[in-house]
Parts: C-alpha cells; sequence; structure tokens
C-alpha cells in the first residue's frame, strides 16, 4: 500500500507538533521515523493511524484521497498501530481480548479463524495460551499480541510507536525477526524510534523529526554521528565518571524475602557502598519493582533485616525511611509521582515540609525558579505538571528528591526518553553519587545498566543474583543472564 | 416448614425489581458511567407507572411508561456526563433527589387509590415441582421475565463480542476506541437501557411488590442506595447482584419475622437492621486489599495462604477501570 502524506498541520494549542510534514512510504520497506521526545513522531502517526484529526493536509493512500476521522476508518483502510502502551484490556483474557473490535472496521471473523490466528502466531514465533489473562502477560508479550492480533485483523501498514520501550533484549530479538519477516511479505512497517541501534539495524530508509518539521532522511546504511546531528541538531557524547564507590557502607541487607501475589524472592544479601551505582536488571515484573518498594519501606518484606548504621528499619514505614534518607522515584512519573493539575510551584510547595501555616510566596517562587533552572526543565513555575514533556517530568521529580540523601531508588528512570535527556538525568545522577548518595536503579536497556552501573544484581523468576561488579559483564552474558541462562547452580 | 416456603416465595418475587434494577446499574457502570440516580428513578417511576395503569387501566402500560421513564433520565444522564463531560457523582446526586421529591409532588392525586395490579400467573407443569415450584413458579409474569433478564444479561455481558465490547469501553476507553470502536455512543445506549431497567423496577414496585402510591409512605425511599451498593459488592455481575437482591429482601423478611417473635425490640432495629447487616456480608466476601489484610494472611501457615489468596482473587472484583471517568479523544 502506497501511503502519501502531503503538508501535514497539527496544533496542540499554541504548540506546533507537525509543521508541513510531507512524507511518502512505500510498500515493502521498514521506515524508520527518528527523533527526540516532543519531535512530533506520535502526533504524526497517530493522525495517520485516525487517532488524532490532523488540522489541515492531505493523506493519499494508492493515490486516492482519505479522511482519517477516526481509527475505524484507518483499520478499514487496512492501517494500524501498536501504541507505546499497548492499548489492550489487562483484565481479559487473550481470547476475549482479540474479540474486541468495531464491525465498522469490515472485519468478520468466526470461531474458524483461530486457526489462522494461530498460524500467524507460529510464524512470527510467538507462543500465547489463549485461554491467559492479557494483564499477566509482560509489556513485550502484550506487544506481540497486538501484532498478532492487527496481522489477524487484516492490517497492511503497521505502525510501531517506541516498540522496544520496557521490553527485553531477547524479545526485542523476536520482535525485529517477525517485522523483517513482515516487510518480506509485502507489508508496510513504521518504525518510530528515538534509539539509533535500533534503526540501524532494522530499517531501509529513515526519516527525521525536530520540533514537528521534516528535518531530512537517509537511506541505509546509516551514519549514526550524521543521524545524531539530524536529530538534536549537533553532536552528544555521554560521559562517564570513574567508579564512584567508597568503602564505607551505606545499607546491608540481610536475609531479606519478599512476597506477593505475582512474585517470591528470598534470602537476598548484600552490602551497598555509599557513592555507589547498583543497577537491577532482569526481565520485567521480575521482582524488581517490589524490591525497590520494600528498600523504600513502601512495602512490608516477610523476613529478613535492613540495615542503616547498624540499626534494623525493616518494618518501619517508608517515613522513617525517609528521614534516614531513602527516596524512591517510581516509574509512572504522572500516575504515582506527580499530581497532575498541580504546577511546579506547588509540587515544590508541597515537597518541602515545613512547619508552618500559610505558605511563604516568596521562598517558594524562589525556590522554583532556582530548581527550574538548575535541573534545566522546559517550563514555567505555573506549568501543570501533566502538560511537560516526559523527560521534563523526570527532570521535575529529581528536582523534588532531598539534597543531601543516602539513597536513591529509581524504577526505569531513564524509560522513555532520548539519548539528550537520558544522558543529562545521568549527568544530574553521578553529581549526586561523588556527594555519597548511594542509588539502585532499574533498568531494560542492558546498555545502561553496564554503562552507568558499578555492580549488577541480577532477577530472575524468583532469583537474585550475588552484586556482580559491571566491568566485568559483557552485555551478551547479561542478556543470558535475564534470560536465565548461565546461573551458578 | 409450608409457611417458610411460601415466605421464601414472597422474598423472591419482592427481590426481582431490586435485581432488576441491579442489572440495569450493571450494565451502566459496566460501560463507565455511573447512574446515581437510581433512588429517585425508582420513587419517580414507581409514580408513573403507577398513575399511568391507573389512568388507562392497563397494566403492561405502566410498566412501559416505567421503563421509558427510565430511558429518558438514562439520556439525560448520558448527555450530561458524556457529551457535557460533567461530574456524574453531582449530577446524579442532585437528579437522585428531584427525581424523589417531584414523584411525590405530582403522585399526590393518585394517593391510595386502588389501581390495577399484575396477577400471578402459575406455569403449568412446573409449578408442581415439590418446593421448587412453589418458590419459583407460582409467580407473576413480571419475576419470569426477571429470570430471563439474568440469563440473558449475564450471558450477553460474558459470552458475547458486544457484551466485551461494553466491558472494553468500560474498562479501556481509549483501547477500545483505537479498535474502532464509538465509545461514547457505547455508554449512551447502556446508560440508557440501564436506566430504562432501573426505570421498570418502580412499576414493578407499585403495580406488583408493593400495589399502589402512598405517596412518602410508599416506602421506596433507600431501595435505590442499596441496589447502587449490591451492584459494586456484586462486582458488576447480573448473577452475583442476583444473589446480593436476594439477600438483601431475605434479611428484610428476616426482620419481620423476628419482630413478631421479640415484641420487646424496638421495631426501627429491625427494620433497619438488613441495612448494615447487607453491608457486612458483602464486606465479607469482598475483602479489601488493604495493608491489614495482607498483614492478617501473613500470619496463616504457608500451606493454607496459597489457597486463601486464590479465594480472595477469585472473589474480589475490580470496578471497571474507567468507571465515572469521560472518555476524550487527543
Amino acid at each position: 500500500m502506497l501511503i502519501e502524506l502531503i503538508e501535514i498541520h497539527k496544533f496542540f494549542g499554541s504548540v506546533h507538533a507537525n509543521n508541513g510534514i510531507t512524507l511518502t512510504i512505500e510498500p515493502g520497506q521498514i521506515l524508520g521515523v527518528l527523533g527526540e521526545n516532543g519531535a512530533g513522531k506520535s502526533t504524526l502517526m497517530k493522525v495517520l493511524s485516525g487517532l488524532i484529526c490532523k488540522d489541515s493536509g492531505k493523506i493519499l493512500i494508492n493515490h486516492l484521497e482519505q479522511e482519517l476521522n477516526s481509527p475505524s476508518d484507518a483499520l478499514r483502510l487496512g492501517i494500524g498501530m501498536l501504541h507505546q502502551d499497548p492499548h489492550d484490556f489487562p483484565s481479559m483474557t487473550i481470547r476475549e481480548d482479540l474479540q474486541i473490535w468495531d464491525s465498522r472496521t469490515g472485519v468478520k471473523k468466526s470461531a474458524s479463524d483461530w486457526q489462522q490466528l494461530i498460524a500467524i502466531q507460529k510464524d512470527l514465533g510467538f507462543h500465547f495460551d489463549l485461554n491467559g489473562t492479557v494483564g499477566e502477560l509482560t509489556v513485550g508479550e502484550r506487544q506481540q499480541l497486538e501484532l498478532v492480533r492487527l496481522l489477524w485483523l487484516g492490517v497492511e501498514v503497521l505502525i510501531l510507536d517506541e516498540p522496544t520501550t520496557g521490553i527485553s533484549a531477547a524479545q526485542q530479538e523476536v520482535l525485529f525477526a517477525a517485522l523483517k519477516k513482515l516487510a518480506g511479505q509485502d507489508k508496510t512497517i513504521i518504525f518510530v524510534s528515538h534509539k539509533l541501534e535500533e534503526v540501524k539495524e532494522l530499517c531501509s530508509r529513515a526519516v527525521v523529526l525536530r520540533k514537528g518539521c521534516l528535518i531530512g532522511e537517509r537511506q541505509a546504511p546509516f551514519n549514526e554521528n550524521d543521524l545524531v546531528e539530524l536529530m538534536f541538531g549537533r553532536q552528544i557524547t555521554r560521559t562517564r565518571t570513574s567508579q564512584s564507590g567508597t568503602q564505607d557502607i551505606c545499607m546491608s541487607v540481610r536475609n531479606l524475602s519478599i512476597e506477593d501475589f505475582r512474585i517470591r524472592i528470598e534470602n537476598v544479601n548484600f552490602d551497598l557502598y555509599a557513592g555507589e551505582v547498583i543497577g537491577l536488571a532482569g526481565m520485567e515484573g521480575s521482582g524488581q519493582r517490589q524490591f525497590l518498594q520494600t528498600l523504600a519501606g513502601l512495602k512490608q518484606a516477610t523476613g529478613g533485616r535492613i540495615e542503616i548504621d547498624r540499626e534494623d528499619i525493616n518494618g518501619k514505614n517508608c517515613f522513617e525511611f525517609q528521614k534516614r534518607g531513602i527516596f524512591y522515584v517510581p516509574s509512572a512519573r504522572m500516575e504515582e509521582g506527580l499530581v497532575p493539575g498541580m504546577t511546579l510551584e506547588e509540587h515544590y510547595i508541597l515537597s518541602d515540609c515545613e512547619k508552618r501555616m500559610f505558605i511563604n510566596g516568596k521562598n517558594s517562587r524562589m525556590i522554583t525558579e532556582t530548581r527550574i533552572e538548575r535541573f534545566n526543565i522546559k517550563g514555567r513555575a505555573a506549568t501543570n505538571s501533566e502538560e511537560l514533556s516526559g523527560g521534563n517530568q523526570q527532570r521535575l521529580l529529581l528536582s523534588l528528591l532531598k539534597d543531601p540523601a543516602r539513597l536513591l531508588l529509581l524504577e526505569n528512570p531513564t524509560r522513555g526518553l532520548d539519548i539528550e535527556s537520558a544522558n543529562w538525568i545521568w549527568s544530574i545522577l553521578r553529581e549526586r553519587c561523588q556527594a555519597a548518595t548511594s542509588i539502585i536503579f532499574s533498568s531494560a536497556d542492558l546498555d545502561e545498566l553496564t554503562f552507568y552501573a558499578d555492580r549488577i544484581l541480577v532477577f530472575f523468576a524468583g532469583r537474585i543474583s550475588e552484586p556482580l561488579p559491571s566491568s566485568g559483564l559483557t552485555e551478551e552474558k547479561l542478556g543470558r543472564m535475564i534470560g536465565g541462562k548461565d546461573w551458578p547452580k | 416448614m409450608n409457611e417458610f416456603i411460601t415466605g421464601m416465595a414472597g422474598v423472591v418475587a419482592a427481590a426481582t425489581p431490586v435485581a432488576v434494577a441491579v442489572i440495569g446499574e450493571t450494565f451502566s457502570e459496566r460501560s463507565g458511567v455511573i447512574n446515581l440516580s437510581a433512588n429517585g428513578l425508582i420513587v419517580l417511576t414507581a409514580m408513573v407507572g403507577f398513575a399511568t395503569a391507573y389512568t388507562t387501566g392497563v397494566v403492561w402500560l405502566g410498566l412501559l411508561a416505567g421503563f421509558l421513564t427510565g430511558a429518558a433520565a438514562g439520556l439525560l444522564i448520558s448527555f450530561s456526563s458524556i457529551s457535557l463531560k460533567q461530574s456524574q457523582v453531582a449530577v446524579g446526586f442532585i437528579l437522585s433527589m428531584l427525581f424523589r421529591d417531584l414523584a411525590y409532588f405530582l403522585g399526590t392525586p393518585f394517593m391510595v387509590v386502588p389501581g390495577p395490579t399484575v396477577q400471578s400467573l402459575p406455569i403449568p407443569v412446573l409449578k408442581d415441582i415439590p418446593v421448587i415450584g412453589q418458590l419459583f413458579f407460582q409467580q407473576n409474569i413480571l419475576v419470569y421475565f426477571c429470570y430471563i433478564l439474568i440469563t440473558f444479561s449475564y450471558y450477553w455481558i460474558f459470552h458475547t463480542r458486544q457484551g466485551l465490547i461494553l466491558r472494553g469501553v468500560g474498562e479501556q476507553p481509549t483501547s477500545a476506541y483505537s479498535r474502532g470502536i464509538d465509545v461514547n455512543r457505547q455508554r449512551y445506549i447502556y446508560t440508557a437501557l440501564g436506566a430504562g431497567l432501573i426505570g421498570l423496577a418502580g412499576p414493578m414496585y407499585s403495580l406488583c411488590v408493593k400495589a399502589g402510591w402512598n405517596g412518602t409512605m410508599t416506602g421506596l425511599d433507600g431501595i435505590g442506595w442499596i441496589v447502587l451498593s449490591i451492584t459494586i459488592f456484586g462486582g458488576w455481575n447480573p448473577l452475583r447482584g442476583t444473589f446480593g437482591s436476594v439477600l438483601f429482601v431475605f434479611l428484610q423478611w428476616l426482620g419481620l419475622v423476628l419482630q413478631s417473635r421479640w415484641a420487646s425490640v424496638p421495631s426501627q432495629v429491625l427494620q433497619v437492621a438488613p441495612f448494615p447487616l447487607m453491608i457486612l456480608t458483602l464486606l465479607f466476601v469482598n475483602v479489601g486489599d488493604t495493608e491489614w489484610v495482607t498483614k492478617m494472611l501473613a500470619m496463616l501457615p504457608r500451606s493454607v495462604r496459597g489457597a486463601v489468596y486464590r479465594l480472595i482473587r477469585f472473589l474480589r472484583k475490580p470496578p471497571p477501570a474507567s468507571l465515572g471517568v469521560p472518555f476524550e479523544r487527543e
């Protein structure tokens, strides 16, 4: 299917999210759409999938102009989109989830078509138990499910919006193999990403968006530096200070066990040194979240000791943990970290626990201004937190943390952020390590783990490895351990 | 024994309007819209249904009037909460009070007049089955309709593709929308249908269970709130909702029986008792996911704990994830 986008404009309030984008997409190829956070990639793709309406411009499909006013229009034409957070129904079984579509999309299916679904599944190398619950799948599996579902419904054009966020390295491999196969079957695949390596590996052609405009396009093979310059308008380098851990013990964990509905972890032992960075590797949902929350005092451990200055604080509530300088930053920024509808200034007032009745307006404005400047947040004191982009929300979250702190617990601190934002976040975090703050963070990005962590704990099926020094760990070795191989007996 | 069975048959009959209203509310909430006006709506449609049947002399016209009044109220609620994106709670509360007072005001001419009622209609053959026949098949046509409604609604919600779409819209409207489903249209339809069923419960009282219209003395005020709580504790499931309705009416009946036995207990105590008892019972089957529950469970021996976890997970039904949240496309 030949798609032509001509002079697409889209405004959100005063923001010009898509500024006159013209683009032709040919069948049988994998097109990479690159750009930093907020460049307008997602907006453009949502316009093409009917999820949002363009303000002006034309969309031609096989040389015919089409109005895409809703996703049902797009689906009828055979355009389907895989969203960053899978648009599925976690509370339902897979079989139920697959049966939800609108008849206006022209899809007709009967029970016999399950065979076809299973065939597609097998062809792409996925395995689902149709009677399982969607919510129990990992993000990667939910994505695979969406992919299979769209193909089953007869989609010819597949749009993938940041599909590798939150999936494991092994799942990424399976996904890429599937996409290459589909491109061979003359499907059109649009791959939206801010990660260069992925585009390099997968795409035959790439276009780059910056600030709502289409800046340029390149054919494979790509030159990485060239693409970076297109994306950011300049070169980006990342730096890492040398091993920052000291010999002072910041926290000792002894025989810790954690248990809830989903996961059981037993007998965790390690010492965390002041100024050290420990990374948590493992597939999504292997217990990293529960582990971080337990260390933050948000979740009760079922046994063991968490020692700070030789005092066991396991069983105390999270305020006691905070009093000792332990802070947790959740991965769901808007849902668990920030308050939608509150301005930046109100966030600072809220996090500043001064015991007074009235707000000191002058003082709080001053604090807000200095923090915004220091953390380089693109927003004003009166901006609501939900209006910020993902990268800026993360900066806001970090700027709310008390300084100095003993230990920061970060859940996927750079998920969904582009290279520049991620680098910036890490430069701030590393600075704090110099001031003897320790960090424990979880990540799905092996590169990030081996690059920034001093030691790594690997999670697999309720087991936690010994802390492994990252200097002796390659990404391949780490990937195998995450998949459950190479574990000591 | 016979007396007990007659009593139980009465419980079945009296539970039908509650069950119908619960199913109505379940449809509405499954799609993501809370209809908080149920209480006032039941009182209003009881009056409208009675007045219509009294004026025309035709019982089923009264029932139809109740359903249509309810559906109209449902459209009003949809319009305010979906199209105007107003708070479902605030609007629901106000409408609830408005409907109730409107009923008392407009119903004055129909106070304490004898009107038509639904006649009992035993089903041949089935009525002769011992106990079961007496309990379930020597009833009126509305009770039989309720049996069909319960089966149908359960089947619809959990075993049809339309039902999947209904649940999908209440759970993840964004996902439903990106699959081409017109979320707001679905919500309009189910809110109107659900409110129509709630509206049917009114005439089921005034033309059958508590025949007649007695203004504020009709004793329907409060039923709607119980309907709302049964919907929640029933886990938005018509079968569980029916169970809750029967339980509630049974407790009411028990109160009446005990009152005649223990004359010394003030009558108010036994009249009010079903309400807190209902809440307690339903709380018991819906143990919340709170810290103290987790702590209590952690004290159990490990062998039992797994089974208890599973039981609690089976009993606890989370609400439709987008209940009360208006849907907005980006």
